[in-house]
């Protein structure tokens, strides 16, 4: 029943087995062993299983793996090869975070974000950041951190 | 205290880094290896049954079905406060989703599919889904046996403050009279009466419940839980399963990183059934992972309320006499909820001096699911109703709002409600504070003629709700850099704990806070604590760190005096260093001794590893107080109070509610770090605004909850915060507390909904009793206003 595929994981191309049925979380996750991203609720609701699929953000809890052939796949452990992102640095110096799970799903998609959009409004920062869910901080800190990465807040 | 070097500072989180790097692991991050087994739950699909049998045969012979449970092998029953929660249904169900059967297996697949292969037969019985039927309709509640929803609640063990009542649907019920309620309210100038409600609220942490059990062949029992209460599940695990023959030495819980907690992760809810699992299937660890539905159903929910409130008033604006009736919609199992109901009962006077009280706080039993504890633990549902009612009869006798509060705030000193004298606070600074910052009086206008702006007001305050002995430990030991490791056993929820508990230590032996770590709990290795709720920790556990760390302190100039011939009197630590007062030009570096100690010059050594030891349990607290009046005792260590405000504007035509403004003061005794306090405010105040704009659970006529995931469930996103939020801190020291710090945690969504509701009625006169306030009721309450 399994099938092989090829993968260009976080930089490193991958030949890995998996059932037509299963998860790309659940490949990144138990399989591969990349836990930074996290299931919250398996349907896309929450964002905190976000990874990038050919630089463009996606949800992996929806996400087959087996539709990732040949597609590249960056996970939070694969955008640190030069050390922490700069909105990684603004979130530690701002105490962005308090329980952190969803912290992995944020990075990713302020990366995105300020990758095409280097200079972001701060409604499109949080446009941007909007199916991402964090219960504990009120989502104020994270919001500064990504301004004051582009430079929009000192 | 003005030369504080590191507490009061807002340093950087000791887990940041961890953090927003993704390498936290969180319970369901670790490894278990190739033998882990997984376990599905059969659930019950009814919310009152009879289970008439179970057929286990399909299930067992399912490929990668290792072995399939039911209730027959665990006749147990467990719980924190109350023993009447089930490992699993015994004969009867009591909500939809109850645990009624396990099936693990080699995969997760298979486990689920197992799960739907198990029959089971029921026979059905009527559902009892809100209070006033489970109540009855005789004057002292008694119902025939076969509408109690524990017909055996009278066998129930329990804590000594609890007070069931025999042939009722009542599994406690907390009194308190004080002063003359019927004179006073002869006296009046005025009495005002409503009713307000609060429906039931999930706690929506983004980390599901998960656990993970193994028995390994030496007979030990392990689980690794995400977890507030390492603990005391180490201590409910070993009641529930004492028929096994196993005790604490033989059970150790291990709990990393904690994906968000709000109350929902305290205590042992879904965790006593890896415990059970694991013990059946010997070597083979066995996790349980809730999903988002499980999350919503089977851990606790926050507890609904009905509050009927009586207020008697002078003239002058003076309250003389509360009437506070307060009816829990408790749930299935109260093992922990009907302490929520206890602590709200206690306090349910809200920050106010009022001399002649009748307090009724009720813990009901329907066919819900359990209630139990959530941020606020029963102070944000009784405050909804109080500090609205209050804004309405301060504005019949048009008196402005917060003079009537400010008239009537809780002092120093003042009698609470059983009787004992309120500790050191700040509430009147923190209404003055929050009445400058929100303009209070000044009248803000919209240009759009279709949107009208109000303010609202609300103070609030809060207890720990801990039994009196509940206690922390902290273990401190140096290693050889001078770093330190703190075992602790409180839990890093996401509230800061682990930083300021180094903060404190980094304080008292001038070691930087960034060469402290503390080591998330493991039962084993670190010492107890009781629990991480009740915004105890900072105040409870930080005062075991401060004793561990002078115990420390005290070895370290011990030593150097034994060795090297210093007055102890002139020691003292500086930069890492010993110095002293007598001998400017002596100083020893910590990391020189710590563990090798001091060398002498005929080469033997003095000292040894510096381990420190801190203990701090409230030695003052009693819980114990008369049943019928609930004077005596000192059942609350101490409140943490503040006051709260916000601007709203309202769409006359749609309802819809924005928030521009909200202000919070809150009286942190001392912020041991402001950025963390800042992020309690911050996070509580749009978990708040949520449970009164957003957010609240449908049931269906048979007691199944329609909207359990968060596509029906909305919880707030970068769309929905505020667009301004002030925190304002303020000290006034809390006598006992770690250089005079108290809990802010959950105080700060408490006066959320009340100030909320108080602003909307000012912005279009328009009063909503009862949650959430949707723009559906403002807009139906607006249209009847205009008919009239």
């Amino acid at each position: 029943m399994k099938k092989e595929i090829t993968v260009k994981i976080n930089g490193e191309k991958r030949k890995i087995e998996v059932r037509p049925t299963e998860i790309l979380l659940d490949v990144l996750r138990d399989t591969l062993g990349l836990k930074s991203p996290k299931c919250g609720c398996g349907r896309g609701d929450c964002g905190t299983c976000a990874v990038l699929l050919n630089g463009k953000s996606v949800k992996s809890c929806l996400v087959l793996a087996i539709e990732v052939d040949k597609q590249e796949v960056t996970t939070l452990e694969g955008l640190m090869n030069d050390g922490l992102l700069e909105v990684q640095e603004k979130m530690l110096e701002g105490n962005s975070f308090q329980c952190g799970f969803c912290a992995p799903g944020f990075v990713v998609m302020s990366h995105e974000l300020l990758e095409e959009n280097p200079k972001p409004t701060k409604e499109e920062i949080k446009e941007a950041l909007s199916g991402n869910l964090c219960r504990c901080t009120g989502y104020t800190p994270i919001l500064e951190a990504v301004e004051k990465t582009c430079g929009c807040k000192e | 205290m003005s030369d504080l070097k590191y507490v009061g500072k807002s340093v950087i989180r000791q887990d940041g880094l961890e953090k927003v790097t993704g390498a936290a692991l969180y319970t369901d991050d670790l490894d278990f290896g190739p033998n882990l087994l997984y376990a599905a739950i059969v659930e019950s699909p009814h919310a009152n049954a009879e289970i008439v049998k179970i057929n286990i045969k399909k299930a067992q012979e399912h490929e990668d079905v290792v072995k399939v449970i039911t209730g027959d092998e665990f006749p147990y029953r467990f719980g924190l406060y109350m023993h009447d929660r089930y490992i699993f249904a015994q004969k009867r169900v009591r909500f939809v989703g109850e645990q009624v059967a396990a099936v693990i297996a080699r995969t997760p697949a298979a486990a689920l599919k197992g799960a739907q292969l198990v029959e089971v037969k029921y026979k059905v019985l009527k559902p009892i889904l809100c209070v006033q039927d489970a109540l009855g309709s005789d004057e002292n509640f008694q119902i025939e046996k076969n509408n109690m929803i524990h017909p055996e609640l009278s066998e129930y063990k329990h804590v000594p403050w609890f007070f069931p009542k025999e042939n009722t649907n009542i599994a406690h019920f907390r009194k308190i009279r004080k002063g003359n309620i019927d004179d006073a309210f002869k006296k009046a100038d005025y009495v005002f009466e409503d009713e307000y409600s609060v429906p039931r609220y999930a706690h929506c942490a983004i980390e599901n419940h998960v656990a993970v059990g193994l028995f390994d062949y030496s007979k030990r029992l392990t689980l690794w839980t995400a977890s507030q209460s390492p603990h005391t599940q180490r201590h409910l695990f070993a009641e529930a399963l004492a028929p096994l023959g196993l005790t604490h030495k033989d059970i150790r819980v291990i709990t990393p990183f904690v994906g968000g907690g709000f109350g929902g992760k305290a205590g042992v809810s879904m965790e006593i059934l890896a415990a059970a699992l694991a013990t059946k299937v010997q070597g083979y660890p066995v996790k349980i992972l809730w999903n988002r539905n499980q999350e919503f159903i089977n851990t606790y929910q926050r507890q609904g309320v009905t509050a009927k409130i009586k207020v008697g008033v002078t003239k002058n604006g003076e309250i003389t006499a509360l009437e506070q009736l307060l009816y829990w919609d408790a749930g299935a199992y109260v093992e922990y909820g009907a302490n929520v109901v206890n602590a709200a009962g206690l306090s349910a006077t809200g920050p106010y001096r009022i001399p002649n009280l009748k307090i009724d706080s009720v813990c009901v039993y329907t066919n819900l699911p359990p209630g139990g504890p959530y941020r606020g633990f029963g102070y944000s549902e009784f405050l909804f109703g109080l500090e609205s009612h209050f804004n309405e009869v301060a504005k019949k006798l048009n008196i402005d709002p917060v003079e009537f509060r400010l008239l009537n705030a809780i002092k120093e000193g003042d009698e609470l409600s059983y009787g004992a004298k309120m500790n050191p606070n700040g509430l009147i600074e923190a209404i003055e504070k929050v009445k400058k910052e929100i303009q209070w009086g000044k009248e803000e206008k919209s240009e759009d003629p279709k949107t009208k702006v109000g303010k609202g007001f609300s103070l609030f305050w809060k207890a720990p709700a801990m039994p009196p002995n509940a206690s922390s430990t902290c273990f401190l030991k140096f290693n050889e850099d001078a770093s330190i490791n703190l075992l602790i056993s409180g839990m890093e929820i996401g509230q800061g704990y682990f930083t300021v508990m180094g903060q404190v230590a980094a304080e008292i032996l001038q070691v930087p806070p960034s060469k402290i770590r503390c080591l998330s709990p493991d039962t084993d290795r670190n010492p107890y604590e009781w629990q991480t709720v009740a915004s105890h920790i900072t105040w409870s556990c930080g005062n075991a760190v401060a004793r561990a760390a002078e115990d420390a302190r005290d070895q370290i100039f011990e030593v150097v005096h034994r060795a090297l011939g210093k007055n102890i009197v002139d020691l003292y630590l500086e930069d890492e260093e010993v110095k002293s007062k007598a001998d400017s030009d002596f100083h020893l570096p910590l990391r020189d001794f710590v563990i090798n100690g001091i060398g002498l010059k005929d080469g033997t050594f003095r000292g040894g590893p510096i381990v420190g030891r801190g203990m701090f349990m409230p030695e003052f607290s009693s819980a114990l107080s008369d049943s019928e009046t609930g004077q005596g005792g000192k059942p609350n260590v101490h409140y943490t109070v503040g006051a709260a405000a916000c601007i709203v504007k309202v769409d006359i035509d749609t309802g819809k509610v924005q928030v521009p403004k909200m202000v919070l003061a809150v009286d942190a005794g001392k912020a041991l770090n402001p950025d963390l306090v800042n992020g309690q405010i911050t996070g509580g105040l749009l978990q708040g605004l949520a449970t009164v704009l957003y957010e609240d659970m449908r049931f269906d006529k048979n007691g199944k909850l329609l909207n359990s995931n968060f596509t029906d469930y909305k919880i707030p996103t970068t769309m929905d915060i505020p667009d301004e939020i002030v925190p304002i801190i303020i000290e006034n020291a809390q006598p006992d507390g770690p250089f005079g710090a108290r809990g802010v945690g959950e105080h700060t969504m408490i006066p959320v909904a009340p100030m909320i509701g108080n602003a909307i009625e000012d912005a279009v006169g328009v009063r909503i009793k009862h949650m959430p306030i949707t723009a559906e009721k403002i807009c139906t309450a607006l249209l009847a206003k205009k008919s009239k």
